[in-house]
C-alpha cells in the first residue's frame, strides 16, 4: 500500500481537480493576506469574512440565485460597510480599533443570520453548514464544463478567474501597495490617498473572501488569508520573496490538504487549513529569520562562550 | 452537597425560565470579563479563544458518550488555554504582531476542530449547538455548571479586582509594584476562557466575542470609573441576554445568539450617539460650542483692533468698518454682533449701526489680543520663528491659552510691552478701557 498514490487511485482525475481548486482558492487569499499582515490588519480579514454574510443573504433574497455575480457585489458592499463601521467607531470615540472590529463584525454577522432565518425558508441552499464548511467537498458533483477536451468542474473556472484578477491587480498596483503598507505617510506624499487605498483594498479583500467563502466557508477563509503570509513572514525580510513564499505555502497546503483528506477521511477544506497550520508551525521552528531552533542554538553558543573562561 | 442542592433550588423548571437564567448568567460573566478585555486592547483575544475552544468541545463530545457537561467544559477550557498560550508564545518569540498571532490560532484551531468533527459526525451531532448557540438546548446540568462557573468568576474578579486592573493598564508598572504579573495574566486568561465557554452554549462560537466586547465598549463610553464600568457592562450584558432569550423563545426559529448580539449592538449604538461625555452627539455639540466661542472672540478682537487703529479716540465702531475688518458683508457683521449682544460683550448704539464694548467685552478682547501678541513674541524670541510666520499659529492658540500659561509666558518674556510687529501688548489686569 503506497500512501502517496492513494488519492490518485481513489479519486482519479478528481484528486487533481480538488487540489487545483484548493490552490486556486488559497492563492489570491495568500497574496492579499500578506499585505493585510504587513498592515497589521490581519483581523480585518476576519471581520470582513464574517460581515460579507448579510450582503450575501440580502443579495440572495433579491436575486434568488446562488451563482449570481450580484452576490459578490452584495458581499463586497457588506465588507466595505464593516470597515466603514470600524473606522466610524474608533475614530469618533475612544473605543479602540480591536474592540471596534469586534463590535462591527459580530453585529453584521448576527444580522446576516437573523435575516437568513427570517427571510429564507429552511430548505434553501444557503445554510449555516455552508458558512462553516463551504462547498469544496461537493466540487466533483458540480456541473462540468468541457475545455480542451477535459471535463473541468465549473467552480474551478470561477476561482481561476478570481486568482487571475487578483494577481493582475497586485502586479499593477504593486508599488502603491508596497509603499502604503510600509510608510503610508510617504505614500500620501506621492499622492496615493491612504483612505482611498484602504477602502479599495477592503473591497478587493471582500471580493476574494466572498469567492473563497463559497468554497471553504467563512471562518476557514481567515486561515487562508493569514497562514500563508504569516509563514512567509517568518522566513524572509523581502516583500517579493514573501509573496512568492506565500504562494508556495498555498500550493503546499493544497497538496497536503488533499492527502490529509484522503488518509483520514475528513472534510477537505479544513484539512487544507490544518496542513497550512502545520507548515506554519514548521516555519516557526525552522524558519530562516524567526526560527526558534536557530535562536536556541545561538543562545547555547553564547552560553558556552560565556562559560568557557570560568571552566579554564 | 448542600450547596449544589441550593443551586438546584434556584434553577427554574420551565424551558423559558432556564433560557432566561442562562442568559442572565452569561451576560453577567462576559460583561464582567469584557471590561478587562476592552481595557487591555485584547478585544479579539475573546474571539480567538472562542474559536480555539472548538477542538476541545469536539474532544469532549467524542470521548464522553454520556455528554457529561463537566468533562466537555474542562476539555473546552483546556483547548482555549492552549490557544491563548500559543498566541502569547508566538508574540513573544517572533516578529508577528498580535493581530496575526490571534488570527493564526483562531483559524488553525477552528479548522482542526472542524476536521476532527467531520471524521466523527454521529458522535458529535450536538456540535452545531456550540457553534451557533441554542439557549433552548441548555439543560439542568449545563445550568448548574454555568452557575458554578459564574459564581467562581465573580468571586475571583471581586477579590483580585485591583491587581487585575493594574496589570491590564500597565504591565511594567505593576511589575514594579511587585505584583506577580505572570500569575495574574495566567489567572486572567483562565477566567476569560471560563467565561467564553460559559457563553458558548448560548450564543455560539462566532458571537461570544460580541458578548465580551459590545456591552463593555458601551459601558466604556458612559463612565471613567472602572467600578462603574464593571457594573454597567454586566447590566448591559444581562439586558441583551434577557432580550435575546425572550425573543428567541417567543419567535419561532429565531436563533438566540444573533438576537442577543443585535440587542447588545443596539445598546452600543445608543451610547455611541448619546453618551453624555464620550458620545458622538456630545462631541459634535462641544465642537460647535467651541467654534462659536472662537468666532465671538475673533469678532471682539476685530472691534478692539479697529479702536486701536484709531488710537482709541472714540468708543463706537461702525458695523461697516467691522465688516471690512472681518472681510465679510455688513449683514454678517450684524449677525456676529447679535451673538456678542447675547453674551453682553457689546452694546448697540441707538441707530443700530455702531457698537461699543462693555466692560466684560473689553476685558475679553484685550485678553485675546494680549494672548495673540504674547505668543507671537514667544515664537520669535524663544523658538526662533521668523516674525512673518507667527500669525497663523497665534491665531489658533490665543483661544486656548489659560491664565497660568499666560503668566508663565509674561515671566519668560520679562513682561514685554511690544509684540514683534511693534504693537503694544495690552494689560487687561491693570487698566480700565483706555478711552480718551
Amino acid at each position: 500500500m503506497n500512501y502517496l498514490t492513494i488519492p490518485w487511485e481513489n479519486l482519479g482525475i478528481g484528486a487533481f481537480w480538488l487540489m487545483l481548486m484548493a490552490f486556486l482558492v488559497a492563492l489570491p487569499c495568500s497574496q492579499m493576506g500578506s499585505f493585510l499582515i504587513l498592515r497589521r490588519m490581519a483581523l480585518t480579514g476576519d471581520a470582513i469574512s464574517h460581515s460579507v454574510f448579510p450582503g450575501v443573504v440580502i443579495a440572495f433574497v433579491l436575486i434568488g440565485d446562488l451563482a449570481s455575480p450580484w452576490l459578490i457585489v452584495g458581499a463586497g458592499l457588506a465588507g466595505l460597510a464593516s470597515s466603514v463601521f470600524i473606522e466610524l467607531i474608533h475614530r469618533k470615540t475612544r473605543v479602540k480599533q480591536d474592540a471596534a472590529t469586534g463590535i462591527s463584525f459580530t453585529a453584521l454577522f448576527a444580522l446576516g443570520v437573523v435575516l437568513m432565518e427570517s427571510m429564507l425558508g429552511k430548505n434553501v441552499d444557503l445554510d449555516l453548514d455552508c458558512v462553516l464548511h463551504g462547498r469544496l467537498g461537493l466540487l466533483l458533483e458540480e456541473a462540468h464544463v468541457e475545455i480542451l477536451g477535459a471535463q473541468v468542474p465549473q467552480p474551478i473556472l470561477v476561482m481561476a478567474g478570481v486568482s487571475l484578477v487578483t494577481i493582475l491587480v497586485m502586479v499593477v498596483f504593486y508599488r502603491v501597495l508596497l509603499l502604503s503598507s510600509f510608510d503610508s505617510g510617504l505614500a500620501a506624499s506621492y499622492g496615493y490617498k491612504p483612505v482611498v487605498i484602504h477602502y479599495c483594498m477592503m473591497f478587493v479583500v471582500s471580493f476574494i473572501v466572498v469567492a473563497a467563502f463559497q468554497a471553504v466557508g467563512a471562518i476557514l477563509v481567515i486561515a487562508l488569508l493569514i497562514l500563508p503570509g504569516a509563514a512567509a513572514y517568518l522566513c524572509t525580510h523581502r516583500l517579493k520573496v514573501m509573496l512568492l513564499l506565500a504562494g508556495l505555502h498555498a500550493l503546499l497546503s493544497a497538496v497536503g490538504g488533499l492527502y490529509l483528506h484522503v488518509w483520514f477521511n475528513t472534510d477537505m477544506a479544513s484539512a487544507v487549513v490544518v496542513c497550512g497550520g502545520a507548515l506554519l508551525l514548521l516555519t516557526w521552528l525552522l524558519g530562516p529569520v524567526d526560527g526558534l531552533m536557530w535562536k536556541w542554538l545561538k543562545e547555547e553558543d553564547v552560553q558556552s562562550e560565556h562559560d568557557a573562561p570560568h571552566s579554564t | 452537597m448542600d450547596l449544589l442542592g441550593l443551586l438546584d433550588f434556584l434553577i427554574p423548571t420551565t424551558g423559558a425560565g432556564k433560557a432566561i437564567l442562562a442568559a442572565i448568567l452569561l451576560g453577567a460573566g462576559s460583561g464582567l470579563l469584557g471590561s478587562f478585555v476592552v481595557l487591555r486592547r485584547m478585544a479579539l483575544m475573546g474571539d480567538a479563544i472562542s474559536h480555539a475552544v472548538l477542538p476541545g468541545v469536539v474532544a469532549g463530545l467524542i470521548y464522553s458518550p454520556e455528554r457529561s457537561p463537566v468533562f466537555i467544559f474542562l476539555c473546552a477550557v483546556a483547548a482555549g488555554l492552549l490557544g491563548a498560550g500559543l498566541v502569547r508564545a508566538m508574540m513573544a518569540t517572533t516578529r508577528l504582531k498580535s493581530d496575526t498571532a490571534l488570527g493564526i490560532v483562531l483559524a488553525f484551531f477552528f479548522a482542526f476542530g472542524i476536521m476532527w468533527q467531520s471524521r466523527n459526525q454521529e458522535s458529535t451531532a450536538g456540535v452545531m449547538n456550540f457553534l451557533f448557540g441554542n439557549i433552548g438546548a441548555i439543560n439542568t446540568d449545563d445550568l448548574r455548571m454555568m452557575m458554578l462557573a459564574t459564581v467562581l468568576l465573580c468571586t475571583v474578579v471581586f477579590i483580585l479586582k485591583r491587581p487585575l486592573l493594574e496589570v491590564s493598564f500597565d504591565e511594567g508598572f505593576s511589575r514594579g509594584l511587585g505584583y506577580p504579573v505572570r500569575v495574574l495574566n495566567a489567572v486572567f486568561y483562565f477566567l476569560l476562557t471560563f467565561s467564553v465557554v460559559v457563553a458558548l452554549q448560548a450564543v455560539g462560537v462566532v458571537l461570544v466575542s460580541a458578548m465580551l466586547i459590545t456591552p463593555a465598549a458601551a459601558a466604556y463610553l458612559l463612565t471613567d470609573r472602572f467600578g462603574k464600568m464593571l457594573v454597567l457592562s454586566m447590566a448591559f450584558g444581562v439586558f441583551s441576554g434577557v432580550v435575546g432569550g425572550v425573543v428567541s423563545a417567543s419567535v419561532n426559529g429565531m436563533p438566540t445568539g444573533p438576537v442577543i448580539t443585535l440587542a447588545a449592538t443596539l445598546v452600543f449604538a445608543l451610547t455611541y450617539f448619546l453618551a453624555p461625555q464620550h458620545g458622538v452627539m456630545a462631541k459634535v455639540l462641544r465642537q460647535a460650542k467651541r467654534r462659536r466661542r472662537v468666532h465671538r472672540e475673533n469678532t471682539l478682537k476685530a472691534i478692539y483692533q479697529i479702536q486701536e487703529a484709531s488710537g482709541f479716540s472714540h468708543e463706537d465702531v461702525d458695523l461697516i468698518d467691522l465688516a471690512q475688518k472681518r472681510r465679510n458683508t455688513e449683514d454678517h457683521a450684524r449677525k456676529e454682533c447679535a451673538a456678542l449682544l447675547r453674551h453682553d460683550f457689546i452694546e448697540l448704539s441707538d441707530d443700530g449701526n455702531a457698537v461699543s464694548l462693555t466692560t466684560s467685552g473689553w476685558k475679553r478682547a484685550m485678553e485675546m489680543v494680549r494672548n495673540h501678541r504674547l505668543w507671537e513674541l514667544y515664537l520669535t524670541n524663544e523658538a526662533n520663528y521668523a516674525d512673518d510666520h507667527v500669525h497663523e499659529d497665534a491665531e489658533k492658540i490665543e483661544h486656548i491659552l489659560g491664565a497660568n500659561t499666560v503668566k508663565q509666558l509674561e515671566q519668560d518674556l520679562d513682561f514685554p510691552e511690544l509684540d514683534p510687529h511693534g504693537k503694544p501688548i495690552p494689560q487687561p489686569q491693570l487698566v480700565a478701557p483706555p478711552i480718551a
